[in-house]
Order: structure tokens, then sequence, then C-alpha cells
């Protein structure tokens, strides 16, 4: 369980060996694995985009790495609003709102929950405390095959299963691992000074949570949101299993849409889906740059 | 830290108020462990001695369920699926891995902008990099058809419709989502180095792939063990990158354990045939992590 956050080298300048001069062999060989690289990387997103952008006459005669010679958006628009699932045809929309409803919920429930256990066991350690975090640490590990059908038949007992709220606990349960340590290991490096200050001024354990750590902890809690938001929205096997068809997330939706097998393959259409699918965690990504870097090097244990 | 308002209260307070606060904000993280990760894998263990088919039931058969699974040819196939992915993508996650790490830590432009190219599809959710893949290799208009297009007509690589290959199509589409994320960590390890160790080995004359071989690689072994663990965790739990690029097909020839789980469970109400496969999945992942676990943890107390 390495956390790279903790090598503040990672993301400084490179200590490896000495450049060469611009033009020579060693560089020359250097740029062209790059070059192939990126181009095993980077091709999928720019067949997404070019293939959603085509008309379907023009897909069966050209090639899928062409840029589109007539752009049309009309796969966006039947992606979003008309393309069918086997079942109903409106598109990904209802999806996108699902997921939104599924996201936004689960997202500050999880943060909510793992923050303060965080801070308990940190700052507030008592007997038992750190074999709680343990389990929970190597519970991260356990396939979630294992614990699915328990967990189904509680919510089923609760009366939550199928609906939202069961889905939220579901994401906040299995968020808690990676989010508590992450949480855990921030509040650890903050000083006990700041802490014995803030008790001695009479604050409680609510007290120097909310008013001491949330407002100087806002970079782990921006972490941490970015990697719930990718989580969660690009989440599948929950989606399927702990919601009823139209609550459905859109990772699911989308999954239904492409594969459906009634009627003709509509690739255009199909490739718009998939773009419009990818375009939240894509969005977060390009805009965080380096704390996502940070993100997933904290979840790492999601493995 | 005890609470002060209950030490007023009694000359000795019983230690388990003390700290209570502490304690109630724990409550979800203890229920998470002790009825999630511990409850929920014991019933899950258990039930699979059971004969439970349609409904879970509590009538003891022994190794029966297990037995029945092993001599079920989609289980064998899934499991030999799971092998030769497994073992492809930990040699290639590892080996791209580590390779982009050390060609992106050469002092080189745009280092920034290569690795977010190079690490934007772990942003992506399994459902849309099988959708990509399957578009990409589709044979009729994917790489097969280009490079026919191209003049090499009798060119073959059709692996998504191909029994004997199509794992390795699938093995496309995880090494392109997850190498980036190997190389974040590896590139991590790199810049952990001592760059002494560089200025030694340039002033012995020593070249620089001898370098990484015999003195970088065996200083970064905590990182590779790291690296080797989140991607095996990984790879026990790949579902839905299968179920969106190929659903298993065609046939049962892209079949792998963690969807032979949730189909058990709930498409063919095979519930003991289910928690026997799921359990099969946890002792695999145990196999990893006990290992792993007692080398780095088994050697220092403060685990």
């Amino acid at each position: 369980m390495v956390d790279i956050s903790s090598y503040p080298q990672a993301l400084d300048g490179p200590v490896g060996p000495k450049p060469r001069r611009a033009f020579s062999a060693g560089n020359i060989v250097l740029w062209t694995t790059l070059a192939v690289i990126l181009f095993y990387y980077a091709l999928p997103l720019w067949i997404m985009v070019v293939t959603s952008l085509k008309g379907m006459p023009e897909i069966r005669i050209g090639n899928i790495f062409a840029p589109p010679l007539e752009v049309t958006f009309e796969p966006w628009h039947k992606a979003a609003f008309t393309a069918c699932t086997g079942l109903t045809c409106e598109g990904l929309s209802a999806g996108f709102l699902n997921s939104v409803k599924i996201l936004i919920p689960s997202t500050i429930a999880s943060i909510a929950v793992a923050s303060v256990s965080g801070y308990a066991i940190s700052k507030w350690k008592f007997r038992g405390s750190e074999v709680f975090f343990t389990i929970l640490i190597f519970g991260a590990f356990i396939p979630y095959q294992v614990m699915i059908y328990p967990l189904v038949i509680m919510l089923r007992e609760l009366g939550l299963f199928g609906s939202l709220t069961g889905l939220v606990i579901i994401h906040t349960i299995f968020g808690m691992p990676v989010l508590t340590l992450l949480f855990r290991n921030y509040f650890t490096s903050l000083p006990d000074e700041l802490f014995k200050a803030a008790r001695v001024d009479g604050a409680g354990f609510w007290g120097i949570f909310l008013r001491v750590l949330v407002p100087m902890s806002l970079p782990i809690f921006s972490v941490a949101l970015i990697l719930q938001i990718t989580g969660i929205w690009n989440d599948f096997l929950f989606g399927v299993i702990f919601t009823k068809p139209e609550n459905y997330p859109m990772t699911v939706q989308l999954n239904n849409i492409v594969n459906a097998v009634q009627g003709v393959k509509e690739y255009n259409v199909n490739m718009a889906a998939t773009l419009l699918t990818g375009l939240v965690p894509l969005i977060i990504y390009f805009a965080s740059g380096k704390l996502f870097v940070r993100g997933i090097a904290a979840g790492a244990v999601k493995g | 830290m005890d609470d002060r308002a209950a030490s007023k209260a009694a000359a000795r307070p019983n230690p388990l108020f003390r700290n209570l606060s502490a304690k109630i904000a724990a409550l979800p993280m203890i229920a998470v462990a002790l009825v999630v990760f511990i409850g929920c894998t014991v019933w899950t263990v258990y039930h699979s001695f059971t004969k439970s088919r349609m409904l879970p039931k509590s009538d003891w058969v022994g190794l029966d369920q297990y037995e029945r699974l092993w001599a079920t040819r989609r289980w064998l196939v899934s499991v030999e699926n799971l092998a030769l992915f497994g073992v492809c993508m930990l040699v290639l996650s590892l080996t791209i891995g580590f390779i982009l790490a050390a060609l992106l830590d050469q002092k080189i432009r745009f280092e920034n902008t290569i690795r977010t190219i190079i690490l934007y599809p772990f942003a992506m959710s399994f459902v849309v990099t099988g959708l990509v893949w399957q578009w990409i290799l589709n044979p009729d208009f994917g790489v097969q058809e280009i490079v026919r297009s191209m003049g090499w007509e009798s060119f073959e690589f059709n692996p998504l419709y191909d029994v004997n290959v199509v794992i390795y199509g699938v093995l496309i589409a995880a090494v392109w989502q997850g190498s980036g994320f190997i190389m974040v960590v590896m590139l991590a390890g790199l810049r952990g180095i001592d760059g002494e160790i560089w200025k030694a080995s340039r002033v012995d004359g020593i070249p620089a792939w001898k370098t990484y071989v015999f003195i970088i690689i065996p200083m970064m072994r905590p990182v590779f063990v790291t690296a080797l663990v989140l991607i095996a965790s990984g790879i026990i739990k790949v579902y839905d990158l299968v179920k969106a690029q190929t659903n298993g097909g065609p046939g049962i020839a892209s079949e792998v354990p963690a969807k032979y789980v949730i189909d058990m469970m709930f498409n063919n109400l095979n519930l003991g045939q289910g928690f026997a496969a799921s359990t099969m999945m946890l002792v695999s992942v145990a196999v990893i992590l006990i290992p792993w676990a007692y080398l780095e943890y088994g050697k220092k107390s403060d685990g």
C-alpha cells in the first residue's frame, strides 16, 4: 500500500540520466518510441471523436482513422435522446440524470463518513481502532463478488433494494477503505500542537473537526472528490445489481444501447454514446491535472 | 485524550465511555469492517458449502458445489482465460509501465503533456474502454480492414471473433486502460531514487541500460511488489471490461470468473455455484495478498 503522495519527489523534476544532444541516435530512438506509444494511447479517443461525427454511409465506405468529410451532430443527438436499449428508445439522457442522482449523494455521503472515520482514528485513537482500520484496508482487496449477495439480502430486508438510497449506501461502503486511508494519512501528518491548542480553547471532537481540520484540509478533500466522482461515475457492477432498470446509471444504459441485439448497428451513434459517457471523467481528468495523479496514487489500494 | 464531561461525572470513568464521540463517529467504519468485510465474506463462504439454489439454504453438503464447479466447462474456461490474461497483463503492465516511466524520466520536454496522454485512459470506465476497442477491433471496419485496404489483402487480425485469441483482444484494451497508472507508480519509484547513484554510475562509465537493470530495478523492488499486488488484485476483479467488449463470447471463449459469479447469482439462479466460485476468487486473492502482507508488515512492528 504505497501512498505515492508521500514521495514528495514524485511530481518534481526528473532525476534520471542527463539528456543527450538534440539529434543524437539515442534521442531519435527515444522520440520514435514515444511517438509510437502516444499513438497507441491517443488513438482510441481520436477514433471515438471522428466516428461519432460521421454519417453511417461514410463509415461504411471510409476508414475509421480518417477525419469526417462531412461533420454531422445527428449521432450525438440520437445517442442522447432516441437511441434504443432493447426496451426503451430514449437515449442516454435518462441514464445521465440517474448517474447525476447517484453521483451527488454518494460522493457527499462517502466523503463525509470516511473523513470523520479518518479523523477519529488518527487524532482520537481508541482501543481497537487500528484493528478495525486494518480489517478495512484488507477488505479493499476482497472481490466484490464475495460480499455482493449478502448485501443484496440486507438491503432487501431494509426495503432499500433497487432504490437510489440503497446504491448510495453501497458506494459509501466500498469507497470507505481508500478514503479513510487517504484522510487518516493526511490528518496524521498535521501537527498535534494545533489539535492540542484547539482542545485548550475548549473545542470538542466535532468542534475541532469542523472548525479547525476541515478548513485546512481542502486539498485532500478535493483529491477525495476527484477520486469519488470518477470512481462512482465509472461504476457498472453496483449499478446493474443494486438498481432497477428505471434507475440504471449511464454506464449500464450505454452498454445496453451499444450491445443491443435488435436493429441495425449504428456505429456512429454508439461512439457518440460512448464518448458522452466518458465525458464527465475526461473533463474531471483534464481539469484536475496533478490532483488526479495524487488521487489515484493514494487510491492505489483500490486495485 | 479522555472526555472531560465523563471524567467529571465519575472518579473512575468506565473505559467504554472514554473518548465517546470518537467511538460514535467511528461506528460506520466499525460496522463496515465487521458486518460487510468480515460478516458478508463469512456468510458467502459458509453458504458455498450448502445446497442453495434459488434461495440461500443452510443444508450442509460439504464440497459438492466445488466438485460441480470444477467439473463445469465454463468455469474451467474462465479460470484458464484468467490465468492467460493475468500472466500477460502482469508482464505487459510491469514492462510497459517501467519503460514508460524510464522514458519520461529522461529530462524530456513536454513531460506533462505526454503523461497526460498516457494516463487519460485510466480515467475512462471499463465499459467505455471495452466498447471503444470493440469498435477498433471490428473486423469489417477496424484495424483489419484498414490494413487490407492498404493492399495487404490476406491480413488477418480479428481477435474478438476468434475463439482462440479473443482473450488477447481483451488484453489489448486492458493494457491500454491500466498501464498508465503503473507508469505513475513506477515514476514515483524512479524519482525516489537518489540522484547520486546516477552520478556514480556515470563516473564509472556504466551504460544507462546496465544501471537500470543491475542497480535501479533491484532498488525498486518494493515499488515492483506494490505494482504487482495492485495489478493482480485488479485482474481477479475483471468483469465490466469483458461484459462490454465481448460479453464472454464468442460462445464462452472469453468468460472470466468474476462474470461467472454474477451470472450464476443473478441470471441462472444457481446461488450455490455463485458462492463456491466467489469463494475461489477470495482464495486466489488470499494467495497473492497473504505472502505480500507477510513480507511487507511481518518484519516491521508498526504495520
